[in-house]
């Protein structure tokens, strides 16, 4: 499921629009943009790491930034469009759409390997498929135990290592 | 999310879409009641979260009816501008909250509907309605989970757990009913394959429910008695118009004020 990016690198249509007006940036590179934009709720994760963001692309000279939702109510989903805005208009872009997908919904395994270790180090534990951590993120041991399906956000759950005594998040898998 | 709609269906879609979101909506808001008084920290985070799931889903619903009655509404509109008699909500979920237990039951209930109707809604001839299910199915595995777990927990746990969580379900069972009558909006929608003819879920519903309350050693009352009118707006309990004064205060008390 890599498909969370692997961006339009290979997307040569930009060349039509360097004759159209003011220079507009490739699609390559509004990606690398958007890799730098935190998740405002776990800000140690880009919005990219987290395979929120669905397409970049464009229309005629509107760029085009497709995003799907985590959870449907989840209130971080404003303040993303808003930072995906921000910083976009921040390198330049003027003509911008930003666009809801809800199918495919969203799934944790759209998490790439560098968010994953990411999460961890901040002591987060990332999602398993097996629906529990596999380790404590503070002392690493495996004897842990879940507190609440329910955490401090809609996407993560609150569990405890047995071994250290230390409460952690779980990024649920969904 | 446009999807070709003929005249002659938008009114019927529109209260189906109307009675699934405002199921969420009004369940949403009852769950939210507990922010701030459950019983310990993570239950309080669980129902806050909890809440927060079905408003979002609400926002879905409500959203994509809004875009079908195509007249300048807003969901937000039709979440806080409409009165009691307006609301397609099951009956079940209008009910004041009762204990913890009772709050818990009812969500189970409900969840256990969400998680068999949802799956089937995937599968809609309307790709709004199927999207928006994608979505909030995920969201109602999650949450059945849960809910199943503490009904077993607190039904097959201390004699009291026991005698008050046998108490719920003795107190809502009879609003059970309702979620699986059928009536011309249910025809038109299993008709044009938009949704499910909801009577044709009760024996998986009666399946899941019977498993999970043996396990909790709670016994479904003998009585096939429905309460209805919830569903299609014809007689709400006086509990609805309590729940919008709270939930509508703002828009009543200053009309139209946004931020």
């Amino acid at each position: 499921m890599a498909a969370a990016r692997l961006p339009g690198r290979n997307v040569v249509t930009d060349r039509e629009h360097i004759t159209a007006g003011p220079t507009l940036p490739d699609v390559a590179q509004v990606w690398d943009w958007l890799h730098a934009v935190p998740d405002p709720e776990i800000p140690v994760i880009s919005l990219t790491d987290l395979g929120i963001i669905r397409g970049v692309a464009y229309e005629d000279d509107t760029l085009i930034v497709t995003v799907t939702p985590t959870y449907s109510g989840c209130p971080a989903t404003s303040i993303i469009n808003l930072d995906i805005e921000t910083a976009l208009r921040g390198h330049g872009v003027e003509k911008l759409e930003l666009r809801r997908q809800l199918s495919p919904a969203w799934t944790t395994d759209w998490i790439t390997q560098s968010g994953r270790d990411k999460l961890e180090a901040y002591g987060i534990a990332p999602p398993q498929p097996a629906g529990g951590p596999d380790k404590c993120p503070h002392c690493g041991s495996q004897l842990v135990e879940k507190m609440s399906q329910f955490g401090s956000t809609p996407c993560k759950a609150q569990w405890r290592c047995t071994a250290c005594l230390e409460p952690f998040d779980y990024f649920k898998c969904i | 999310m446009a999807t070709e709609i003929k005249p002659a269906d938008k009114e019927m879609l529109t209260q189906f879409l109307l009675r699934m979101g405002d199921n969420t909506l009004i369940l949403g808001h009852r769950v939210s009641e507990w922010c701030g008084h459950a019983p310990v920290l993570e239950e309080d985070i669980a129902l806050a979260n909890t809440a927060l799931d079905l408003i979002g889903q609400t926002q879905l619903w409500l959203g994509y009816a809004a875009e079908v009655m195509d007249d300048g509404k807003t969901a937000d509109d039709i979440a806080f501008l409409r009165d009691a008699w307006d609301f397609r909500n099951l009956l079940l979920l209008e009910l004041p909250n009762g204990d913890f237990g009772q709050t818990l039951m009812r969500q189970f209930l409900f969840d256990a509907y969400q998680s068999i109707l949802l799956p089937r809604l995937m599968k809609s001839s309307n790709q709004a309605v199927a999207e928006i299910a994608e979505k909030a199915s995920k969201e109602a595995a999650y949450h059945v989970e849960r809910s199943a777990e503490t009904v077993v927990g607190l039904g097959d746990g201390t004699d009291e757990s026991h005698r008050r969580m046998q108490a719920a379900l003795d107190r809502l069972w009879p609003y059970v009913g309702e979620m699986f009558v059928s009536d011309d909006v249910d025809a038109a929608m299993a008709a044009a394959g938009v949704a499910p003819d909801p009577a044709s879920l009760r024996a998986e519903y009666d399946a899941l429910i019977g498993k999970v309350f043996a396990e909790a050693t709670l016994t479904i009352p003998d009585s096939d008695f429905t309460h209805k009118g919830g569903r299609n707006g014809k007689t709400h309990t006086e509990h609805l118009g309590h729940l919008l004064t709270q939930m509508q205060w703002l828009q009543r008390a200053y009309p139209g004020a946004t931020w």
